[in-house]
Protein backbone atom coordinates (compact mmCIF):
# COMPACT_ATOMS: atom_id res chain seq x y z
CA UNK A 1 0.00 0.00 0.00
CA UNK A 2 1.21 3.47 -0.81
CA UNK A 3 2.20 5.36 2.34
CA UNK A 4 0.08 8.33 3.35
CA UNK A 5 2.99 10.31 4.71
CA UNK A 6 6.53 9.85 3.53
CA UNK A 7 9.78 11.40 4.71
CA UNK A 8 12.44 11.10 2.05
CA UNK A 9 16.06 11.66 3.05
CA UNK A 10 14.94 14.50 5.24
CA UNK A 11 17.46 16.60 7.16
CA UNK A 12 16.52 19.34 9.53
CA UNK A 13 18.82 21.45 11.66
CA UNK A 14 18.16 24.19 14.14
CA UNK A 15 21.19 26.42 14.10
CA UNK A 16 24.14 24.06 14.28
CA UNK A 17 22.07 21.43 16.00
CA UNK A 18 21.24 18.65 13.55
CA UNK A 19 17.84 17.27 14.57
CA UNK A 20 17.11 14.88 11.70
CA UNK A 21 19.87 13.37 9.65
CA UNK A 22 18.59 12.10 6.29
CA UNK A 23 15.73 10.10 7.74
CA UNK A 24 13.24 8.02 5.78
CA UNK A 25 9.83 7.26 7.23
CA UNK A 26 6.71 5.81 5.64
CA UNK A 27 3.44 6.20 7.51
CA UNK A 28 0.60 4.04 6.22
CA UNK A 29 -2.98 5.17 5.69
CA UNK A 30 -5.72 4.29 8.13
CA UNK A 31 -3.36 3.18 10.89
CA UNK A 32 -2.11 4.60 14.15
CA UNK A 33 1.59 5.28 13.81
CA UNK A 34 3.65 6.32 16.79
CA UNK A 35 6.92 8.22 16.69
CA UNK A 36 8.81 7.58 19.91
CA UNK A 37 12.06 8.75 21.34
CA UNK A 38 13.54 10.50 24.34
CA UNK A 39 12.82 14.17 25.01
CA UNK A 40 14.60 16.54 22.70
CA UNK A 41 14.81 14.20 19.72
CA UNK A 42 12.61 16.49 17.65
CA UNK A 43 9.32 14.62 17.83
CA UNK A 44 7.28 17.82 17.83
CA UNK A 45 9.46 19.16 15.05
CA UNK A 46 8.47 16.12 13.05
CA UNK A 47 4.78 17.01 13.38
CA UNK A 48 5.49 20.58 12.35
CA UNK A 49 7.31 19.27 9.29
CA UNK A 50 4.25 17.20 8.41
CA UNK A 51 2.04 20.26 8.80
CA UNK A 52 4.39 22.31 6.61
CA UNK A 53 4.93 24.86 9.38
CA UNK A 54 8.67 24.56 9.07
CA UNK A 55 10.83 23.64 6.10
CA UNK A 56 13.65 21.12 6.17
CA UNK A 57 17.16 21.91 4.92
CA UNK A 58 16.99 19.02 2.49
CA UNK A 59 14.75 16.12 1.58
CA UNK A 60 10.98 16.00 1.18
CA UNK A 61 7.84 15.41 3.22
CA UNK A 62 5.04 13.97 1.11
CA UNK A 63 1.55 14.03 2.60
CA UNK A 64 -1.09 12.31 0.47
CA UNK A 65 0.95 13.00 -2.65
CA UNK A 66 1.63 16.67 -1.85
CA UNK A 67 5.21 17.78 -1.26
CA UNK A 68 4.76 19.93 1.86
CA UNK A 69 8.23 21.43 1.48
CA UNK A 70 7.54 22.94 -1.92
CA UNK A 71 3.77 23.34 -1.98
CA UNK A 72 2.28 26.76 -2.76
CA UNK A 73 0.72 28.46 0.24
CA UNK A 74 -2.72 27.82 -1.29
CA UNK A 75 -2.10 24.08 -1.57
CA UNK A 76 -0.64 24.08 1.93
CA UNK A 77 -3.75 25.74 3.36
CA UNK A 78 -5.99 23.29 1.51
CA UNK A 79 -4.00 20.39 2.95
CA UNK A 80 -4.14 21.81 6.48
CA UNK A 81 -7.93 21.87 6.33
CA UNK A 82 -7.81 18.11 6.05
CA UNK A 83 -5.50 17.80 8.99
CA UNK A 84 -6.20 18.01 12.71
CA UNK A 85 -3.52 18.58 15.28
CA UNK A 86 -3.75 18.11 19.02
CA UNK A 87 -1.14 20.31 20.66
CA UNK A 88 0.66 19.21 23.77
CA UNK A 89 -0.99 21.84 25.96
CA UNK A 90 -4.21 21.91 23.95
CA UNK A 91 -3.55 25.43 22.64
CA UNK A 92 -7.19 26.40 23.19
CA UNK A 93 -8.12 30.01 22.51
CA UNK A 94 -8.31 31.34 26.03
CA UNK A 95 -10.85 34.06 25.30
CA UNK A 96 -13.39 31.68 23.73
CA UNK A 97 -15.59 29.11 25.50
CA UNK A 98 -15.12 25.40 24.88
CA UNK A 99 -17.98 25.39 22.37
CA UNK A 100 -16.67 28.50 20.59
CA UNK A 101 -13.26 26.88 20.38
CA UNK A 102 -14.74 23.86 18.64
CA UNK A 103 -16.83 26.12 16.42
CA UNK A 104 -13.78 28.21 15.43
CA UNK A 105 -12.58 26.15 12.43
CA UNK A 106 -16.19 25.71 11.26
CA UNK A 107 -16.83 29.45 11.37
CA UNK A 108 -13.54 30.18 9.61
CA UNK A 109 -13.85 27.67 6.82
CA UNK A 110 -17.52 27.00 6.20
CA UNK A 111 -20.61 29.07 5.58
CA UNK A 112 -22.87 26.80 7.58
CA UNK A 113 -25.87 28.36 9.34
CA UNK A 114 -25.45 28.95 13.06
CA UNK A 115 -27.94 26.23 14.00
CA UNK A 116 -25.93 23.67 12.02
CA UNK A 117 -22.66 24.79 13.62
CA UNK A 118 -24.22 24.40 17.06
CA UNK A 119 -25.27 20.86 16.24
CA UNK A 120 -21.85 19.87 14.91
CA UNK A 121 -20.17 21.39 17.96
CA UNK A 122 -22.51 19.49 20.26
CA UNK A 123 -21.73 16.26 18.40
CA UNK A 124 -17.98 16.78 18.64
CA UNK A 125 -18.14 17.65 22.32
CA UNK A 126 -20.34 14.65 22.91
CA UNK A 127 -17.73 12.47 21.20
CA UNK A 128 -15.11 13.53 23.76
CA UNK A 129 -17.62 13.38 26.62
CA UNK A 130 -17.69 17.07 27.43
CA UNK A 131 -21.06 18.29 26.18
CA UNK A 132 -21.97 19.41 29.70
CA UNK A 133 -18.97 21.74 29.80
CA UNK A 134 -19.65 23.44 26.48
CA UNK A 135 -19.94 26.91 27.98
CA UNK A 136 -16.89 26.75 30.24
CA UNK A 137 -13.91 28.95 29.55
CA UNK A 138 -10.63 27.04 29.02
CA UNK A 139 -9.22 28.41 32.29
CA UNK A 140 -12.04 26.66 34.17
CA UNK A 141 -11.26 23.27 32.61
CA UNK A 142 -8.80 20.77 34.01
CA UNK A 143 -5.77 19.91 31.90
CA UNK A 144 -7.31 16.65 30.74
CA UNK A 145 -10.62 18.26 29.86
CA UNK A 146 -8.86 21.05 27.97
CA UNK A 147 -7.02 18.45 25.93
CA UNK A 148 -10.27 16.70 25.07
CA UNK A 149 -11.85 20.01 24.00
CA UNK A 150 -8.79 20.57 21.84
CA UNK A 151 -9.31 17.11 20.39
CA UNK A 152 -12.94 17.97 19.59
CA UNK A 153 -11.73 21.16 17.91
CA UNK A 154 -9.13 19.26 15.88
CA UNK A 155 -11.90 16.93 14.71
CA UNK A 156 -14.33 19.73 13.85
CA UNK A 157 -13.65 19.72 10.13
CA UNK A 158 -13.57 15.91 9.92
CA UNK A 159 -9.88 15.63 9.08
CA UNK A 160 -8.36 12.73 7.20
CA UNK A 161 -5.17 12.93 9.22
CA UNK A 162 -4.81 13.48 12.96
CA UNK A 163 -1.53 14.50 14.56
CA UNK A 164 -1.15 14.10 18.32
CA UNK A 165 1.69 15.84 20.13
CA UNK A 166 2.49 14.03 23.41
CA UNK A 167 -1.19 13.36 24.18
CA UNK A 168 -0.55 11.52 27.45
CA UNK A 169 2.02 13.79 29.06
CA UNK A 170 0.93 15.17 32.43
CA UNK A 171 -2.42 13.36 32.47
CA UNK A 172 -3.80 11.35 35.35
CA UNK A 173 -4.28 7.60 34.73
CA UNK A 174 -8.03 7.93 34.18
CA UNK A 175 -7.55 10.63 31.57
CA UNK A 176 -4.86 8.61 29.87
CA UNK A 177 -7.30 5.71 29.62
CA UNK A 178 -10.00 8.00 28.20
CA UNK A 179 -7.60 9.48 25.65
CA UNK A 180 -6.32 6.06 24.63
CA UNK A 181 -9.83 4.81 23.96
CA UNK A 182 -10.72 8.02 22.13
CA UNK A 183 -7.69 7.95 19.85
CA UNK A 184 -8.17 4.29 19.01
CA UNK A 185 -11.92 4.46 18.50
CA UNK A 186 -11.81 7.69 16.49
CA UNK A 187 -9.20 6.22 14.22
CA UNK A 188 -11.33 3.16 13.65
CA UNK A 189 -14.73 4.85 13.40
CA UNK A 190 -13.72 7.77 11.21
CA UNK A 191 -11.15 5.93 9.13
CA UNK A 192 -8.43 8.42 10.05
CA UNK A 193 -4.72 8.17 9.70
CA UNK A 194 -3.22 9.01 13.07
CA UNK A 195 0.33 9.99 13.89
CA UNK A 196 1.21 10.38 17.52
CA UNK A 197 4.49 11.37 19.05
CA UNK A 198 5.08 10.29 22.59
CA UNK A 199 7.55 8.80 24.99
CA UNK A 200 4.98 6.89 27.01
CA UNK A 201 5.83 3.34 26.06
CA UNK A 202 2.99 1.39 27.70
CA UNK A 203 0.26 3.66 26.37
CA UNK A 204 1.62 3.83 22.86
CA UNK A 205 2.19 0.09 22.62
CA UNK A 206 -1.42 -0.47 23.61
CA UNK A 207 -2.87 1.31 20.55
CA UNK A 208 -0.18 1.80 17.91
CA UNK A 209 -0.11 -0.33 14.76
CA UNK A 210 3.36 0.83 13.85
CA UNK A 211 6.10 2.41 15.93
CA UNK A 212 9.22 4.31 14.88
CA UNK A 213 11.84 4.91 17.54
CA UNK A 214 14.13 7.82 16.82
CA UNK A 215 17.27 8.87 18.59
CA UNK A 216 19.93 11.42 17.66
CA UNK A 217 18.39 12.27 14.33
CA UNK A 218 17.96 8.72 13.05
CA UNK A 219 15.37 5.98 13.12
CA UNK A 220 16.89 3.34 15.35
CA UNK A 221 14.05 0.82 15.24
CA UNK A 222 10.66 0.38 13.65
CA UNK A 223 7.88 -2.16 13.48
CA UNK A 224 4.74 -3.21 15.27
CA UNK A 225 4.85 -3.17 19.09
CA UNK A 226 5.35 -6.97 19.05
CA UNK A 227 8.20 -6.74 16.57
CA UNK A 228 9.87 -4.07 18.69
CA UNK A 229 9.61 -6.24 21.78
CA UNK A 230 11.25 -9.03 19.80
CA UNK A 231 14.05 -6.71 18.64
CA UNK A 232 14.63 -5.38 22.11
CA UNK A 233 17.35 -7.77 23.31
CA UNK A 234 19.47 -6.99 20.24
CA UNK A 235 19.25 -3.20 20.23
CA UNK A 236 20.75 -1.70 23.38
CA UNK A 237 19.11 1.69 22.97
CA UNK A 238 15.72 0.09 22.46
CA UNK A 239 16.11 -1.93 25.63
CA UNK A 240 17.10 1.12 27.56
CA UNK A 241 14.31 3.26 26.13
CA UNK A 242 11.50 0.73 26.39
CA UNK A 243 12.40 -0.55 29.81
CA UNK A 244 13.77 2.65 31.24
CA UNK A 245 16.79 0.58 32.28
CA UNK A 246 19.96 2.24 33.54
CA UNK A 247 22.59 2.57 30.89
CA UNK A 248 25.29 -0.03 31.32
CA UNK A 249 26.52 0.18 27.78
CA UNK A 250 28.84 3.11 27.10
CA UNK A 251 28.37 2.62 23.35
CA UNK A 252 25.16 4.63 23.45
CA UNK A 253 26.36 8.15 23.00
CA UNK A 254 24.84 10.95 24.98
CA UNK A 255 22.99 8.71 27.40
CA UNK A 256 24.40 8.85 30.92
CA UNK A 257 23.04 6.93 33.80
CA UNK A 258 22.32 9.00 36.86
CA UNK A 259 22.65 5.87 38.97
CA UNK A 260 26.29 5.37 38.03
CA UNK A 261 27.15 8.91 38.99
CA UNK A 262 25.17 8.67 42.18
CA UNK A 263 27.02 5.52 43.15
CA UNK A 264 30.38 6.99 42.19
CA UNK A 265 29.72 10.02 44.34
CA UNK A 266 28.80 7.77 47.26
CA UNK A 267 25.22 9.02 47.42
CA UNK A 268 23.72 5.58 46.85
CA UNK A 269 24.96 2.26 48.10
CA UNK A 270 26.08 0.12 45.18
CA UNK A 271 23.46 -2.57 44.68
CA UNK A 272 23.37 -4.07 41.20
CA UNK A 273 26.57 -5.75 40.10
CA UNK A 274 26.44 -4.16 36.64
CA UNK A 275 26.30 -0.72 38.12
CA UNK A 276 28.93 -1.44 40.69
CA UNK A 277 31.58 -2.45 38.25
CA UNK A 278 30.91 0.68 36.20
CA UNK A 279 30.92 2.77 39.33
CA UNK A 280 34.25 1.39 40.39
CA UNK A 281 35.83 1.96 37.03
CA UNK A 282 34.42 5.50 36.97
CA UNK A 283 35.43 6.42 40.48
CA UNK A 284 38.98 5.67 39.44
CA UNK A 285 38.65 8.13 36.63
CA UNK A 286 37.10 10.74 38.89
CA UNK B 1 23.31 38.52 20.23
CA UNK B 2 24.03 39.47 23.83
CA UNK B 3 27.09 37.28 24.16
CA UNK B 4 30.38 38.80 25.08
CA UNK B 5 32.13 39.87 21.94
CA UNK B 6 34.76 37.40 20.72
CA UNK B 7 37.46 40.03 20.76
CA UNK B 8 37.28 40.27 24.55
CA UNK B 9 38.28 36.65 24.89
CA UNK B 10 41.18 36.86 22.49
CA UNK B 11 42.49 40.29 23.34
CA UNK B 12 45.85 40.17 25.07
CA UNK B 13 47.57 43.33 23.82
CA UNK B 14 46.98 46.19 26.18
CA UNK B 15 44.11 47.07 28.48
CA UNK B 16 43.18 50.27 26.65
CA UNK B 17 43.46 48.79 23.20
CA UNK B 18 41.28 45.90 24.33
CA UNK B 19 38.71 48.25 25.83
CA UNK B 20 38.59 50.23 22.60
CA UNK B 21 38.29 47.12 20.49
CA UNK B 22 35.52 45.81 22.73
CA UNK B 23 33.70 49.09 22.55
CA UNK B 24 33.85 48.99 18.77
CA UNK B 25 32.75 45.37 18.69
CA UNK B 26 29.81 46.12 20.98
CA UNK B 27 28.83 49.05 18.80
CA UNK B 28 29.00 46.87 15.71
CA UNK B 29 26.96 44.16 17.37
CA UNK B 30 24.35 46.65 18.50
CA UNK B 31 24.17 48.06 15.00
CA UNK B 32 23.82 44.60 13.45
CA UNK B 33 21.08 43.57 15.84
CA UNK B 34 19.23 46.85 15.26
CA UNK B 35 19.54 46.32 11.52
CA UNK B 36 18.21 42.77 11.85
CA UNK B 37 15.32 44.04 13.97
CA UNK B 38 14.48 46.66 11.37
CA UNK B 39 14.69 44.13 8.57
CA UNK B 40 12.31 41.84 10.44
CA UNK B 41 9.96 44.73 11.01
CA UNK B 42 10.06 45.67 7.34
CA UNK B 43 9.23 42.13 6.31
CA UNK B 44 6.45 41.93 8.89
CA UNK B 45 5.02 45.28 7.74
CA UNK B 46 4.90 43.96 4.20
CA UNK B 47 3.01 40.87 5.31
CA UNK B 48 0.61 43.01 7.32
CA UNK B 49 -0.04 45.54 4.53
CA UNK B 50 -0.93 42.72 2.19
CA UNK B 51 -3.69 41.63 4.56
CA UNK B 52 -5.05 44.98 5.68
CA UNK B 53 -7.86 45.14 3.14
CA UNK B 54 -8.83 41.45 3.31
CA UNK B 55 -9.26 41.91 7.07
CA UNK B 56 -12.35 44.01 6.31
CA UNK B 57 -14.20 40.92 5.13
CA UNK B 58 -14.73 40.35 8.87
CA UNK B 59 -15.68 43.83 10.17
CA UNK B 60 -16.92 42.34 13.44
CA UNK B 61 -13.38 41.45 14.45
CA UNK B 62 -12.23 45.02 13.83
CA UNK B 63 -15.14 46.48 15.78
CA UNK B 64 -14.30 44.17 18.69
CA UNK B 65 -10.75 45.52 18.66
CA UNK B 66 -11.91 49.13 18.47
CA UNK B 67 -13.88 48.37 21.61
CA UNK B 68 -11.00 46.61 23.38
CA UNK B 69 -8.38 49.15 22.34
CA UNK B 70 -10.40 52.35 22.13
CA UNK B 71 -13.46 52.23 24.34
CA UNK B 72 -11.60 50.63 27.23
CA UNK B 73 -8.95 53.38 27.05
CA UNK B 74 -11.60 56.10 27.39
CA UNK B 75 -11.36 56.52 31.15
CA UNK B 76 -7.64 57.26 31.28
CA UNK B 77 -7.82 59.46 28.17
CA UNK B 78 -10.77 61.55 29.40
CA UNK B 79 -9.40 62.04 32.90
CA UNK B 80 -5.97 62.99 31.57
CA UNK B 81 -7.52 65.34 29.02
CA UNK B 82 -9.47 67.06 31.77
CA UNK B 83 -6.42 67.60 33.94
CA UNK B 84 -4.25 68.78 31.06
CA UNK B 85 -6.99 71.28 30.16
CA UNK B 86 -7.16 72.52 33.75
CA UNK B 87 -3.39 73.04 33.93
CA UNK B 88 -3.28 74.71 30.51
CA UNK B 89 -6.07 77.07 31.57
CA UNK B 90 -4.28 77.97 34.78
CA UNK B 91 -0.84 78.48 33.24
CA UNK B 92 -2.25 80.24 30.20
CA UNK B 93 -4.25 82.62 32.39
CA UNK B 94 -1.17 83.48 34.44
CA UNK B 95 0.92 84.27 31.38
CA UNK B 96 -1.80 86.01 29.35
CA UNK B 97 -2.86 88.18 32.26
CA UNK B 98 0.60 89.78 32.21
CA UNK B 99 -0.19 91.05 28.72
CA UNK B 100 -3.83 91.78 29.46
CA UNK B 101 -4.76 89.21 26.87
CA UNK B 102 -6.79 86.76 28.93
CA UNK B 103 -9.57 86.83 26.34
CA UNK B 104 -7.22 84.78 24.14
CA UNK B 105 -7.15 82.01 26.74
CA UNK B 106 -9.65 79.89 24.78
CA UNK B 107 -7.70 79.88 21.56
CA UNK B 108 -4.42 79.26 23.39
CA UNK B 109 -5.83 76.24 25.16
CA UNK B 110 -7.58 74.94 22.06
CA UNK B 111 -4.60 75.32 19.73
CA UNK B 112 -2.19 73.74 22.18
CA UNK B 113 -4.51 70.79 22.53
CA UNK B 114 -5.58 70.29 18.95
CA UNK B 115 -2.16 70.80 17.39
CA UNK B 116 0.12 69.17 19.93
CA UNK B 117 -1.00 67.91 23.29
CA UNK B 118 -4.12 66.12 22.09
CA UNK B 119 -2.37 63.81 19.62
CA UNK B 120 0.93 63.49 21.51
CA UNK B 121 -0.28 62.95 25.08
CA UNK B 122 -3.08 60.70 23.87
CA UNK B 123 -0.54 58.69 21.89
CA UNK B 124 1.77 58.31 24.89
CA UNK B 125 -1.10 57.21 27.14
CA UNK B 126 -2.44 55.00 24.38
CA UNK B 127 0.93 53.28 23.98
CA UNK B 128 0.98 52.55 27.71
CA UNK B 129 -2.63 51.51 28.03
CA UNK B 130 -3.52 49.79 24.75
CA UNK B 131 -0.19 49.14 23.00
CA UNK B 132 1.21 47.17 25.91
CA UNK B 133 -2.03 45.20 26.23
CA UNK B 134 -2.03 44.26 22.54
CA UNK B 135 1.62 43.16 22.70
CA UNK B 136 1.10 41.09 25.83
CA UNK B 137 -2.02 39.44 24.39
CA UNK B 138 -0.41 38.47 21.10
CA UNK B 139 2.81 37.36 22.78
CA UNK B 140 0.89 35.15 25.18
CA UNK B 141 -1.11 33.68 22.29
CA UNK B 142 2.19 32.85 20.66
CA UNK B 143 3.67 31.38 23.84
CA UNK B 144 0.65 29.12 24.41
CA UNK B 145 0.79 27.98 20.76
CA UNK B 146 -2.59 29.53 19.95
CA UNK B 147 -1.14 31.23 16.86
CA UNK B 148 0.51 28.00 15.81
CA UNK B 149 -2.76 26.12 16.31
CA UNK B 150 -4.52 28.68 14.13
CA UNK B 151 -1.93 28.18 11.42
CA UNK B 152 -2.47 24.42 11.57
CA UNK B 153 -6.21 25.03 11.19
CA UNK B 154 -5.39 26.82 7.92
CA UNK B 155 -6.29 30.19 9.47
CA UNK B 156 -3.81 32.97 8.80
CA UNK B 157 -2.94 34.51 12.19
CA UNK B 158 -1.78 37.77 10.63
CA UNK B 159 -5.12 38.27 8.95
CA UNK B 160 -7.23 36.92 11.82
CA UNK B 161 -5.40 38.30 14.86
CA UNK B 162 -2.86 40.92 13.82
CA UNK B 163 -4.64 42.99 11.15
CA UNK B 164 -7.82 43.66 13.20
CA UNK B 165 -5.74 44.89 16.14
CA UNK B 166 -3.75 47.17 13.88
CA UNK B 167 -6.97 48.60 12.42
CA UNK B 168 -8.36 48.99 15.91
CA UNK B 169 -5.39 51.17 16.89
CA UNK B 170 -5.49 53.26 13.69
CA UNK B 171 -9.22 53.94 14.04
CA UNK B 172 -9.35 54.43 17.81
CA UNK B 173 -6.40 56.81 18.10
CA UNK B 174 -7.85 59.88 16.25
CA UNK B 175 -11.17 59.46 18.05
CA UNK B 176 -9.44 59.32 21.43
CA UNK B 177 -7.23 62.31 20.57
CA UNK B 178 -10.33 64.27 19.54
CA UNK B 179 -12.07 63.46 22.80
CA UNK B 180 -8.92 64.32 24.74
CA UNK B 181 -8.86 67.77 23.13
CA UNK B 182 -12.58 68.34 23.70
CA UNK B 183 -12.38 67.46 27.36
CA UNK B 184 -9.22 69.56 27.66
CA UNK B 185 -10.95 72.62 26.16
CA UNK B 186 -13.80 72.09 28.60
CA UNK B 187 -11.28 71.89 31.44
CA UNK B 188 -9.69 75.16 30.29
CA UNK B 189 -13.16 76.70 30.17
CA UNK B 190 -13.87 75.57 33.71
CA UNK B 191 -10.70 77.01 35.20
CA UNK B 192 -10.60 80.14 33.01
CA UNK B 193 -14.23 81.16 32.79
CA UNK B 194 -15.91 79.60 35.79
CA UNK B 195 -13.11 79.94 38.34
CA UNK B 196 -10.92 82.84 37.16
CA UNK B 197 -13.62 84.94 35.50
CA UNK B 198 -12.53 85.16 31.85
CA UNK B 199 -15.39 86.25 29.59
CA UNK B 200 -17.22 83.21 28.30
CA UNK B 201 -18.07 84.75 24.92
CA UNK B 202 -14.46 85.65 24.18
CA UNK B 203 -13.26 82.19 25.26
CA UNK B 204 -15.43 80.53 22.59
CA UNK B 205 -15.37 83.43 20.15
CA UNK B 206 -11.59 83.47 19.85
CA UNK B 207 -11.56 79.74 19.27
CA UNK B 208 -14.14 80.11 16.51
CA UNK B 209 -12.33 82.99 14.89
CA UNK B 210 -8.79 81.78 14.94
CA UNK B 211 -8.86 78.01 14.61
CA UNK B 212 -8.50 76.86 11.04
CA UNK B 213 -10.36 73.69 10.14
CA UNK B 214 -7.65 72.46 7.77
CA UNK B 215 -4.43 73.87 9.21
CA UNK B 216 -5.22 73.07 12.80
CA UNK B 217 -7.89 70.42 13.05
CA UNK B 218 -6.94 68.33 10.02
CA UNK B 219 -3.26 68.41 10.89
CA UNK B 220 -4.09 67.22 14.38
CA UNK B 221 -6.14 64.38 12.92
CA UNK B 222 -3.31 63.43 10.54
CA UNK B 223 -0.87 63.38 13.44
CA UNK B 224 -3.07 61.14 15.54
CA UNK B 225 -3.67 58.80 12.59
CA UNK B 226 0.08 58.47 12.07
CA UNK B 227 0.65 57.90 15.78
CA UNK B 228 -2.13 55.29 15.87
CA UNK B 229 -0.51 53.48 12.95
CA UNK B 230 2.95 53.57 14.53
CA UNK B 231 1.76 52.37 17.94
CA UNK B 232 -0.41 49.68 16.35
CA UNK B 233 2.45 48.45 14.18
CA UNK B 234 5.00 48.39 16.99
CA UNK B 235 2.55 46.68 19.36
CA UNK B 236 1.57 43.86 16.99
CA UNK B 237 5.12 43.40 15.73
CA UNK B 238 6.64 43.12 19.19
CA UNK B 239 3.90 40.71 20.27
CA UNK B 240 4.21 38.55 17.18
CA UNK B 241 8.00 38.38 17.40
CA UNK B 242 8.25 38.02 21.16
CA UNK B 243 10.36 35.23 22.51
CA UNK B 244 7.86 32.63 23.75
CA UNK B 245 8.83 32.81 27.43
CA UNK B 246 7.60 34.87 30.36
CA UNK B 247 10.72 37.02 30.18
CA UNK B 248 10.16 37.37 26.44
CA UNK B 249 6.63 38.66 26.98
CA UNK B 250 7.75 41.19 29.56
CA UNK B 251 10.55 42.39 27.31
CA UNK B 252 8.24 42.71 24.34
CA UNK B 253 5.71 44.72 26.36
CA UNK B 254 8.40 47.07 27.62
CA UNK B 255 9.82 47.49 24.13
CA UNK B 256 6.39 48.40 22.79
CA UNK B 257 5.95 51.21 25.30
CA UNK B 258 9.49 52.53 25.00
CA UNK B 259 9.83 52.25 21.23
CA UNK B 260 6.39 53.60 20.38
CA UNK B 261 6.73 56.51 22.83
CA UNK B 262 10.06 57.50 21.31
CA UNK B 263 8.74 57.13 17.78
CA UNK B 264 5.70 59.25 18.62
CA UNK B 265 7.84 62.06 20.01
CA UNK B 266 10.31 61.90 17.12
CA UNK B 267 7.61 61.78 14.48
CA UNK B 268 5.75 64.60 16.19
CA UNK B 269 8.74 66.85 15.68
CA UNK B 270 9.05 65.87 12.03
CA UNK B 271 5.33 66.28 11.37
CA UNK B 272 5.20 69.62 13.19
CA UNK B 273 8.15 70.91 11.21
CA UNK B 274 6.44 69.82 8.02
CA UNK B 275 2.98 71.16 8.88
CA UNK B 276 3.69 74.36 10.77
CA UNK B 277 7.38 74.85 10.02
CA UNK B 278 7.79 77.50 7.38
Amino acid sequence: MKPYIQFEQLSFARGRNLIFDRIDLAIPQGKITAIMGPSGTGKTTLLRLIGGQIKPQSGRVMVDGLDMTRASSKALLAMRRRLGMLFQNGALFTDLTAAENVAFPLREHTRLPESMIERIVALKLQAVGLLADANQMPAALSGGMARRVALARALALDPALMLYDEPFTGQDPINVGVLLRLIASLNQALGLTSVLVSHDVTEVFAIADLVFVINEGRVVASGSPDELRAQMPHVPFLRQFLEGAPDDDQSIAGQQSAKIFATALGLVAPSEPACMSKAQSQSGAL
Amino acid sequence: MYEQSPIAKRCTVNRWVCALANGLAALGQGFLSAAAHMGQMGFFTGQLLWRLLPAWTRPRLIIQEIYAIGVLSLVIILISGGFVGLVLGLQGYNILSKFNATESLGVMVALSLVRELGPVVTALLFAGRAGSAVTAEIALMKTTEQLSAMEMMAVDPIRRVIAPRFWGAVIAMPLLAGLFSLVGIAGGYFIGVVVLGVDSASYWGQIQQQMQPVDDVMNGVIKSLVFGGVIGLVAVFEGFNAEPTSLGISRATTRTVVLSSLLVLGLDFILTAWMFGA
